[in-house]
Parts: C-alpha cells; structure tokens; sequence
C-alpha cells in the first residue's frame, strides 16, 4: 500500500478489520508484527522515541470522536500543540488559533467548552487542532462516523479544501464509501487483514470486484457474510430435542 | 477417588500460583511506571502551573472534608478519653492523649482514608476516562507525553497536598478537643494546653506522624493514577479502576501504617 505526497487517499474496509490499525502503525502507537511502515523514507517502528516524536509533530490525527481535551475550552484546546512545541507570543497563538477556527468556520465558537458541542462540531474543533502545527501529513480515523448529513458534508468538503490549500497528505480510515468517493483520490479495500482491492473513485464506481460491489452498493450479504461464523442453524436448534 | 482430590489440590495450587505471580507482576509493573513518572518529573516541574493547578483540586478542594472530620474526631476523642482517664483520676492528662492519638495516628490515616476516596478516586475516574475518549492517544500523537502532561502532575500534587492536609486534620482536631474538654466538659484549659506542650515531642511525634502523611499521600497517588492510566477504556473498566483505587489505597494506608509504627515505636523508646 503506498500513499502519494499531497493525495487523499481512502482505507476502506468492514468494521473491526483493521483500519484504525493501520493508522496507529503509522503513528507508531504500534508495532508491526512483520512487515514495514516508512513515512517519508522513515521506517517508523525502528525509530528512537524523540525521533518518532519529531515525525508526530509533523502530522496531525483525527480521532473517530475528535478526543478534545474535556477541561479546556475549544480555544486552548488548538493552542495547545502550539504551546507545547513552540515558543510563540501568545497574541501571535491567539491570532493562529482564530485562523485555524475561521478555517473550519467556528471562529464564534472558540470560548465554548467541549461537552457545549455537537457532534459535528467537535469533529472541526479536532480538525482545526490537527492542523495547528501546520503538518505535512493528517490521518483521520473514521471522521465521518455519527454525523448528520450535513455535518458529514461540511467535514468531507473540509478535508479535501485543506488538504488543497496546504498540499497535506491525507489518510482518511472510514467505512461511508458515498462520501469518500466524493472527496478522495485513490481507495484501498481492507478486508480481514488484507488489501483486496484498489483504484480510483471512478475505478471503484466501475468496479466488478463482488467485494467493492457489495461494499459500494451495501448489500448486506456476499463475500462479506450476514452471519457470523457460527455452528449450523438447525443442529443448534434442536440440540436438545436430540 | 484420590485421583480426583490430588486433581483438585493441584488445580487450587495452580489457581494460588497464578494469583500470586500475577500480583508480584502487577508490582513490577507499578514500579516501573513509578520510575517512569519519576522521570518524567522534571519535564513536568517545568510547567509548574499544572501541578499547582491539581494540587488545588487535591487539596484545596478537600479542605472542608478533612477540616470537618478532624473537628468531629477531635470531639468524640475528647469525650472518650475523658471517659476512661476520669477513673484513674488523670483527666488533666486528656490535651496530650488527644493530641499524640491524631499527631502519631490518626491525622496520617484518617486523612489518608478520606483523601483516597475523595480525590484518589477522582484522580482515577480522571485520567481513565481521559483514555477511554482517546484523549491520552490523542496527545501522545501530538507528540506530548502523557506521563509528563497529565500522570507526574497528579501525582505530585497528591505528594504534596496529603501531608499538608494531615497537619490541617491534626490542627482541627486538637481544636475539637479543646472545644469538648476545655468549653463543655470544664477541665482547666491552661493544663490542657500545657500537657500537651510537655508531652508531645516534635521529634519523634510530629515527625513520625509527617514521615507517615507522606508516605500514605505517595502511595495513594501511585496507586490512584496508576489504576486510571491502567483502566480498561470501558465504562465498566473506568468504574471498576476507582473501585480499586479505594480499596488498594485502604488497605495499603493501613498496612503501611502498621509497619511504620511498628519501625517507629519499637522497644517503646518514645513515651
């Protein structure tokens, strides 16, 4: 699986398959068990701590529900990376902040807490946090789960005009196939484990793979099984009728 | 027949061994993340505002539950030892007996008891739910440590706070027992006061019993971020981690204190 410098690109795959994995072995959260991770010619797991946390500094994550720090308000929540990696005056944090808010449009939210937001918003505040520090590379683990329709709109859009703007590479992990085919630029299939399909989104839109056609279509049976693995239905059933 | 109970004992001993290895290994396991926090310590020194900030939760906040428990220890201490030092005629006695019962005693593990279930616990549900909402992953992919941001300030500001609070215990309540012995029961306030002055030594009575505060607040703070660190990211896990904070940190502050006191007072070379 390789992602090109400057694209979106797209881990898609059933849940519980592997996807967050992924991006916790790109983050070096953790470590393979075979096989090799290299971010920008790095290999991340044979990295020392404060080389590792040199390339952290560098990227930015999005967690599945935005993992805002509860006891701060949604301003110090962006300035925080700014004020533990930099020495920066604090008008000139202040003036960032506004800017990273007015980008993800939420400037008038900055002096609310956390738990005054919705769902939505929470997921731009994380947004906005994750590109404080200006980073070449952002990954996002399921942004769009649990977003109204709007919401999901607003974030896709998002991702992609900031991806644009400042040439970021985007891995974005996540399950809703009609939003990403919307925004990215190349897809992954992930299923137990294992790549079984790529391509572009008009590629996968094209696709006749049974796999990408169930996931892309929903369909709730076929390569991807309904059930899940159990003994045969009737021999359970009357087990004890013998 | 035989067969059958040897089968049974060596099922029980294998349940015991796997009890006890598994106790030793969570041991190691506090220890090294003891040292860990040790380490990170200065880094988090240097921010010093954060650990000032959970010292006013720890300790300022638990001001008014120590300050009431001690006044109302202090009281009944008063009124019981009155009781029994009235039959040996000794009733002048009572300022030092209230006094050396909560300096050595009392002070240390009363305060102990409550500051683990009234900021141990919160210490715990604290940081386990800041990992169950992924906000510790968070950071640590902000390329911050957790260990430096969150887990060393906690713990040194329970360090700090939990002997301040004993002494403020202790203070509270001698002043109990002046208020039942002196202002209600009637006994010379001058002999109170001056017993007491005679009797408790500052060293080794007010020491032993700060050694003791100190202590008691390290254990409880170790075992209460230790526990919240080390949660399981569930609800469950998070509420059965505070469970285990209290527990632990009560017994570990009674254990502790009996093998202090027993280190302390040996061959009764005090009083």
């Amino acid at each position: 699986m390789t992602i090109p410098r400057g694209k979106i690109v797209a881990i898609m795959g059933g849940s519980g398959c592997g996807k967050t994995t992924i991006l916790r072995l790109i983050g070096g959260q953790l470590r393979p068990q075979s096989g090799q991770v290299r971010v920008g010619g790095l290999s991340v797991p044979d990295l020392a701590p404060s080389a590792l946390y040199e390339l952290r500094r560098k990227s930015g994550m999005l967690f599945q529900f935005g993992a805002l720090f509860t006891d701060m308000s949604v301003f110090e929540n962006i300035a925080f990376p700014m004020r533990e990696h930099t020495a920066l005056p604090e008008e000139l944090i202040r003036d960032l902040v506004l800017m990273k808010l007015q980008a993800v449009g939420l400037r008038g939210a900055a002096q609310l807490m956390p738990a005054e937001l919705s769902g939505g918003m929470a997921r731009r505040v994380a947004l906005a946090r994750a590109i404080a520090l200006d980073p070449l590379l952002i990954l996002y683990d399921e942004p769009f789960a649990g977003l109204d329709p709007i919401s999901l709109g607003v974030v896709g859009q998002l991702i992609r005009r900031l991806n644009d703007a400042l040439s970021i590479t985007s891995v974005v992990v996540t399950h809703d196939v009609y939003e990403s085919l919307k925004i990215v630029d190349y897809l992954y299939f992930v299923s137990e484990g294992r790549v079984i399909a790529s391509g572009t989104p008009d590629e996968v839109r094209a696709s006749s793979d049974p796999f990408v056609r169930q996931f892309v279509d929903g369909a709730p049976d076929g390569p991807v099984p309904f059930h899940y693995p159990a003994p045969a239905y009737r021999e359970e059933l009357f087990a004890d009728v013998g | 027949m035989s067969a059958e109970l040897v089968a049974g004992i060596a099922q029980w001993l294998r349940r015991l061994g796997g009890t006890v290895t598994g106790a030793v290994a969570q041991l190691g396991f506090a220890a090294r993340f003891l040292a860990a926090v040790l380490w990170h310590t200065p880094s988090a020194f240097r921010r010093i505002h954060l650990t000032l900030r959970e010292i006013y939760f720890t300790g300022v906040l638990s001001l008014v539950i120590i300050l009431m428990s001690g006044l109302f220890v202090g009281m009944v201490l008063s009124l019981q030892g009155y009781e029994t030092l009235k039959r040996y005629g000794a009733d002048e006695q009572l300022g030092i007996l209230v006094a050396l019962a909560l300096v050595r005693e009392l002070g240390p593990v009363i305060s102990g008891l409550l500051f683990a279930s009234r900021a141990g616990s919160a210490i715990t549900a604290e940081i386990g739910l800041m990992k169950t909402t992924e906000q510790l992953a968070a950071m640590e992919m902000m390329a911050v440590d957790p260990l430096a941001r969150v887990i060393a300030p906690r713990f040194w500001g329970g360090v700090i706070s939990m002997p301040l609070l004993a002494a403020l215990f202790s203070a509270a309540g001698i002043f109990g027992g002046y208020l039942v012995g002196v202002r209600l029961i009637g006994i010379d306030a001058g002999a109170f006061w001056g017993q007491m002055q005679a009797g408790v030594d500052f060293w080794p009575d007010v020491t032993n019993g700060i050694i003791k505060s100190v202590v008691f607040g390290a254990a409880v703070s170790l075992i209460s971020v230790f526990e919240g660190y080390n949660a399981k990211p569930t609800a469950e896990g998070v509420a059965s981690a505070t469970t285990r904070t209290v527990v632990l940190s009560s017994l570990a502050i009674l254990a502790l204190d009996f093998v202090m006191t027993a280190f302390m007072f040996r061959g009764g070379n005090a009083t």
